[in-house]
């Protein structure tokens, strides 16, 4: 404690008392990172704020919000309505929901791109899945909440996929529902989870990811260790402290993020109906299922996987396994080099088909499936699932043939 | 954590003991908060299978029960019915019930355990709206072959007396035949299946 002791006052007393300067430094002064962050290094710092803005504006919401079958639909109309500014809160909660996916994806492609999820950063990428899977969770019940048609046979759609499970489905999905039918039991579960619960698990689960990355530092598009180079001070020469540099540079991507986020939250809240659906401004009804249930945009490609299995079950392995193998990738990736600037010709090209395949499966899921359609999403899981295949192939067999990676970034 | 002099067998018996007997708590812990999800007794009492008794239902009468919330029917139908239901298969959507509106036992010609007893959701799988039982004259504005069953006057969906949807018409589906059996042969239980399952 008293190395880390600058000075007196109020701050040498804290120190002495809690870790405040040493934890300032260890994360963000003098925690360095390479100096060759690009565009793609925005997302992480994004995906953090949004999930200030979520807890946030939940926490308000939450104040008007009912959870019960007679008054949640109108208690979001009263926010809407009625509450001062609080059509501008749940705007930006419904907005800030189809935010955090958009910056998730492209913080996981990422990882894609420059091999962040390889050695030594298997765990940090575990993390971050988990992070994935809570999202979701959180995403799903928190579309239930408003109680409109959507809400309600989305609700069932996606419960009953666990009701296909063999042998224990129907009971594991009335445990799930707490009743026969997807009810006011089951809303105010769901309302429990979305507000306490899976917060709870995704700000741990941040945390933890945060921790891993500063304890194995920070890729960088080169995929070159920087920790390998260090000065006489044993500062990683190509390295850079967070704060100034990086703050600064991400307060630039926050301000980009805000007008973008602002044009939505003022212009555009229902998003052409893909952040809020037609469906949802009526109430749900039990007994009248809308012409065509659609998820939310960022759920479309995964749905789509499943719709194009003809096996009721085996749509649902197919869907869960699309994202659980995200989990395995760091094993699946043998390759020597990390950066795709450096790996060879047929994983740009794969990496491309693969976010291609998934960007056809989002515009599918939304789309009701005609023939031709759930041609084209089968087609798009084959590409989907061949891109994992591929990438064990290629590089456990040594198929890559990679460029030289130089010693240092390159600028 | 001081080595020396310690009994080292007796201390991983102890903190073996001491794991094994909180792991045991824990479990037993797990289940009042596992259980606590299940249909509470409201739910249940408002889920309950229903018992019907028929033994008084003529050929053509028609009774209707509540069960989950919905009406569902049961009627019986008479061997020229019966019959006739073949004759019009092929202006039907789905006649061999290809959908899953029905239970296992019930993807048959009839849509039943019994041929001359049918179990229905009388709700109309466009819309949700209850359909009309009109076993015997045609309801006004249908072309279609009539041989008794259910029209629907919010959208003009038709069904025959299996509850198979006729083409041509809003509903998408065939009614759902929901799960029931025969305590004996006047009674029906409906909403669970003979091995208990619902």
């Amino acid at each position: 404690m008293s190395e880390t002791r600058t000075s007196g006052g109020l701050v040498g007393w804290i120190d002495d008392r809690f870790p405040m300067t040493k934890m300032w430094r260890e994360h963000v002064s003098e925690y360095y990172a390479p100096k060759n962050f690009n565009f793609w290094y925005y997302f992480g710092s994004l995906a953090l704020l949004t999930l200030v803005i979520q807890v946030v504006t939940g926490i308000f919401l939450t104040m008007n919000y009912v959870p019960s079958d007679a008054r949640a639909f109108q208690s979001v109309e009263y926010i809407m309505r009625d509450v001062q500014w609080g059509w501008l809160i749940r705007y930006i909660h419904t907005t800030g929901a189809s935010a955090f996916f958009i910056v998730v994806y492209l913080h996981m492609f990422r990882a894609l791109l420059y091999g962040s999820h390889q050695k030594p950063r298997e765990l940090l990428w575990l993390f971050g899945c988990l992070i994935f899977l809570a999202l979701m969770a959180e995403a799903f019940m928190g579309y239930m909440l408003p109680w409109g048609q959507m809400s309600y046979w989305g609700a069932q759609v996606i419960i009953s996929l666990f009701g296909t499970i063999p042998y224990i489905g129907p009971d594991l999905a009335q445990w799930i529902r707490g009743d026969f039918v997807v009810s006011e039991i089951t809303l105010n579960r769901f309302f429990a989870l979305h507000v306490v619960a899976v917060p709870l698990v995704i700000i741990f689960l941040v945390v933890a990811h945060i921790l891993a990355l500063h304890e194995v530092g920070s890729n960088n598009p080169d995929g070159v260790d920087i920790k390998k180079n260090k000065d006489e001070n044993g500062v990683p020469k190509d390295g850079i402290p967070f704060h100034p540099y990086y703050t600064v540079k991400d307060l630039v991507g926050v301000g980009v993020y805000f007008i973008l986020f602002s044009v939505i939250v003022f212009y555009l809240p229902e998003f052409f109906g893909m952040f809020i659906e037609a469906p949802n401004f009526e109430k749900a009804n039990p007994q009248v299922t809308p012409d065509h249930i659609a998820p939310v945009w960022y759920f479309a490609a995964f749905y789509a996987m499943l719709r194009g299995v003809p096996d009721a079950f085996g749509g649902v392995v197919v869907m869960g396994t699309a994202v659980l193998i995200l989990f395995v990738l760091p094993w699946l990736d043998r390759g020597k080099v990390r950066s795709i600037r450096y790996r060879g010709l047929s994983y740009k090209v794969a990496l491309t088909l693969f976010a291609l395949s998934f960007v056809l499966l989002t515009y599918l899921g939304t789309q009701p499936p005609t023939t031709v359609y759930t041609m084209l999403a089968r087609l798009g899981t084959v590409v989907y699932f061949g891109f994992f295949v591929f990438l064990f192939i290629y590089t456990a067999f040594g198929l890559e043939k990679t460029k030289p990676v130089p010693e240092r970034v390159t600028s | 954590m001081n080595q020396e002099g310690a009994d080292k067998s007796r201390r991983r018996f102890l903190t073996a003991a001491t794991s094994v007997v909180g792991g045991v708590g824990a479990a037993f812990l797990a289940v009042p908060f596992i259980a606590y999800w299940r249909p509470s007794a409201r739910a249940q009492a408002a889920g309950a299978p229903v018992e019907v008794d028929i033994s008084g239902l003529e050929p053509g009468q028609l009774i209707n029960v509540k069960w989950r919330g919905n009406p569902v029917w049961l009627f019986r139908r008479s061997e020229e019915q019966l019959e006739e239901l073949d004759t019009i298969e092929d202006v039907l959507r789905d006649p061999d019930s290809s959908q899953p509106q029905q239970p296992e036992y019930a993807q048959n010609q009839y849509r039943s355990i019994k041929p001359e007893i049918m179990v229905l959701v009388g709700i109309c799988t466009h819309l949700g709206c209850s359909p009309l039982y009109r076993p015997e004259e045609k309801p006004e504005g249908i072309d279609d072959k009539w041989v008794g069953g259910f029209f629907c006057p919010c959208h003009g969906s038709y069904f025959d007396l299996a509850g198979r949807v006729y083409q041509g018409v809003p509903a998408p589906l065939n009614l759902e035949v929901p799960p029931y059996y025969f305590i004996d042969d006047s009674t029906v239980l409906v909403g669970e299946d003979e091995e208990g399952a619902a």
